[in-house]
């Protein structure tokens, strides 16, 4: 592989991380906690209503969770491209 | 020991302590100035982002925001977390990668523009001079109310206390202070927190406690608060009240905003490597998150805990509200300040706390000879400030929020004012005025700017403008509109153009500010405002607050035709983003 496409397949990879990622962060968030929240509220965890669970504690769980699934994602995806720091 | 002398202690300790750490990092050259030498550890810029980002607002006011607001306040829950997402996966590695000291910096080289890097300039001092504002004023505040210190006296011994680390230390110097901060009000938040999840629920993680049962019994806490809220006319407490429209997009304005704010892309440019910006990111949420999902209890068992003081029976049945003569201390303390006041509408001396401005429930209190709501005033501070007291805990937990607050208010502002300062000294008078100055001179010169905008603060702070509780939206808003996108169209679109950049900033930043002021009075001057500051007035819906959301959008869309119709960025750009996409090479921030 040149350097050049290998460049571009290692952007690619980062990108669809990316993508996948914010797909939760706005499922999570927009979905569970806005869109949806009325319908989840229907189902009940102990006091919590989901859809409030979502809005007020669950969504800022699974950013932290996010943050470092990329973090650990991106130091694998660095490694096999060759493009990790010394 | 007495509660004064306490809090002086508790205070002054930890004071002595941020002045202990100034002296001990002290900055020799603009690169320890503006980001530490690159050399801080990644949880330890984890924690100080925390402290950074978490200003006053977020220790006293937020709990009590969503005391009131209830589900609706979860756009700040959401939208103050959220936005370190898009940080870490869209700005936060590339911008360290670039590998220099200001984020107009980044514009500036980016679009080989020294009038893009201005406007970006712009943008920073106007968002970040009105947001430290309000912190001056949030030391005056809490020196006010535990120390009995005049408002004017408190601003000026934390003018101070800054003025000795940041201008000793910058970047270094705030860094390590900040990790000192967020370790007492991380402690000052939780600790009572704790303690009222216990009385309340039996439970010690006050993030379970918000979903158990009330201790005693087996109603969850959540119903019966809906229950108490609803009986007394006010809206239920899970319950959405606001459009939906609006709750989105001001949830997606404060993520966008959050990313955008220079204080906070700063501190990521003090890790030493690429990896350690997106793994620092994360642990800043860690820190964040141990207040955030813990205000959310405080807040609904505050709200509790005050209504279940005040109407202490039955509903409607003469004896079932609280004598005013048989109130609480901690009723009577919080009454001096002035944050809770009561006015014995009926004259029978006792406490009617109710939703009046509910016609149906208003017209069933006159039946019982309730005469209007007399809790005319329940400040929504006091959620926080009063809780130690309402879950009766010892004085030294008392003496720690007051520590705490001040902490959260100093930290933020430190980070703020170095923003600015470095602006000034890095951007305006390294960057366009006097290129050739040395790194000597424009150190002595970021410490003269810094000990300016200290000044500039604090003024400001006493004699805030009349539009001071206004400007929030305003630094998130142009943070959103005008920085976040220019920063993520500079890495993520190689095209993107000089023309593009300068034309989709503007347009972003003049939309929004224009709908702020449509609504809010140009330049927030009262009785200019074109239309009144209501939803039905609000275009679709949406508030000023949540209009950053679309001043993004506008921007984006604006930059990319403009991109499209003129000439592609020269070759070396084309590279420099190229480079900045992949982490092998990050070299300590280098100047040019």
């Amino acid at each position: 592989m040149s350097e050049q496409t290998s460049g571009q397949a290692y952007w690619k990879a980062n990108l669809k991380l990316i993508a996948g990622c914010l797909a939760v962060w706005f499922v999570v968030s927009y979905l569970f906690g806005i869109l949806l929240v009325d319908q989840l509220n229907a189902i009940t965890i102990g006091g919590y209503e989901l859809g409030f669970w979502f809005a007020q504690q669950g969504s800022i769980y699974v950013f932290v969770i996010l943050i470092f699934f990329y973090a650990f994602r991106m130091n694998k995806i660095d490694r096999e491209f060759g493009v990790h720091e010394e | 020991m007495e509660l004064q002398t306490l809090t002086y202690l508790v205070v002054g300790a930890t004071f002595a302590l941020y002045i202990g750490i100034a002296i001990w990092a002290r900055a020799g050259t603009t690169g320890e100035f503006y980001v530490a030498g690159t050399g801080v550890h990644p949880v330890a810029n984890g924690m100080a982002t925390a402290a950074d980002w978490m200003s006053a607002a977020s220790f006293i006011s937020m709990a009590g925001l969503i005391a009131f607001l209830g589900y609706d306040a979860s756009v700040y829950l959401m939208g103050w977390t959220g936005g370190y997402v898009l940080l870490a996966l869209l700005l936060a590695p590339y911008l360290r990668k670039f590998g220099k000291f200001t984020v107009p910096e980044f514009v500036g080289d980016r679009f080989y523009s020294k009038g893009a890097r201005l406007v970006a300039v712009i943008c920073l001092i106007v968002a970040s001079i009105t947001y430290v504002i309000g912190q001056m004023k949030g030391v005056g505040v809490a020196f006010g109310r535990f120390l009995e210190v005049p408002f004017e006296w408190g601003v000026m011994i934390g003018m101070a206390i800054v003025f000795v680390y940041a201008v000793l230390g910058g970047m270094k110097g705030i860094t390590y202070t900040q990790i000192a901060q967020y370790c007492v009000l991380i402690f000052a938040y939780t600790v009572p927190a704790i303690f009222i999840s216990l009385n309340l629920t039996g439970q010690a993680l006050p993030q379970i406690g918000l979903g158990s049962t009330m201790e005693g019994s087996n109603v969850f806490l959540l119903d019966k608060l809906d229950q108490v809220v609803t009986d007394l006319g006010f809206a239920a407490y899970t319950a959405q009240k606001g459009g939906t429209l609006n709750i989105f997009l001001l949830t997606l304005s404060l993520m966008i905003g959050t990313a955008g704010l220079p204080h906070v892309i700063v501190r990521f440019f003090t890790v030493p490597k690429v990896s350690d910006a997106r793994k620092s990111a994360g642990w800043a949420l860690v820190f964040i998150a141990i207040l955030y999902t813990t205000a959310p209890a405080v807040g609904a068992m505050a709200r509790l805990n005050l209504i279940e003081t005040i109407q202490t029976g039955e509903i409607g049945s003469p004896a079932g509200n609280l004598v005013y003569e048989e109130r609480p201390q901690w009723f009577k303390n919080w009454e001096t300040t002035g944050l809770l006041a009561f006015e014995d509408k009926n004259g029978d001396g006792r406490i009617q706390y109710y939703n009046d401005g509910n016609p149906e429930f208003a017209a069933k209190a006159e039946a019982w000879g309730w005469e209007g709501n007399e809790m005319v005033k329940v400040d929504r501070d006091i959620m926080v400030l009063a809780n130690p007291e309402i879950a009766s805990l010892p004085n030294w937990v008392i003496a720690l929020v007051a520590a705490g607050g001040l902490a959260a208010a100093l930290s933020t502002a430190a980070g703020l004012l170095l923003a600015i300062s470095s602006a000034i000294s890095h951007d305006l008078l390294k960057g366009m005025i006097a290129p050739s100055i040395s790194e000597k001179k424009e150190l002595m010169a970021s410490r003269i700017a810094m000990a300016g905008a200290i000044l500039v603060a604090g003024y400001l702070g006493m004699n805030p403008p009349g539009f001071a509780a206004q400007v929030v939206a305003l630094a998130f808003g142009l943070a959103a509109s005008s920085i976040f996108p220019v920063l993520m169209m500079g890495i993520f679109n190689k095209k993107m153009n000089r023309e593009g950049a300068i034309a989709g900033m503007l347009a972003g930043l003049l939309s929004t500010l224009i709908y702020i002021f449509w609504f809010k009075g140009w330049f927030f001057v009262p009785g200019t405002e074109m239309a009144p500051n209501t939803a039905d007035h609000w275009f679709m819906g949406i508030s000023p607050e949540a209009f950053g959301a679309v001043g993004a959008l506008l921007n984006f869309v604006v930059a990319w035709v403009v991109s499209k119709v003129t000439s592609a960025p020269p070759e070396h750009i084309q590279h420099l983003v190229e480079d900045i996409r992949v982490p092998r090479g990050a070299g300590a921030a280098v100047d040019h």
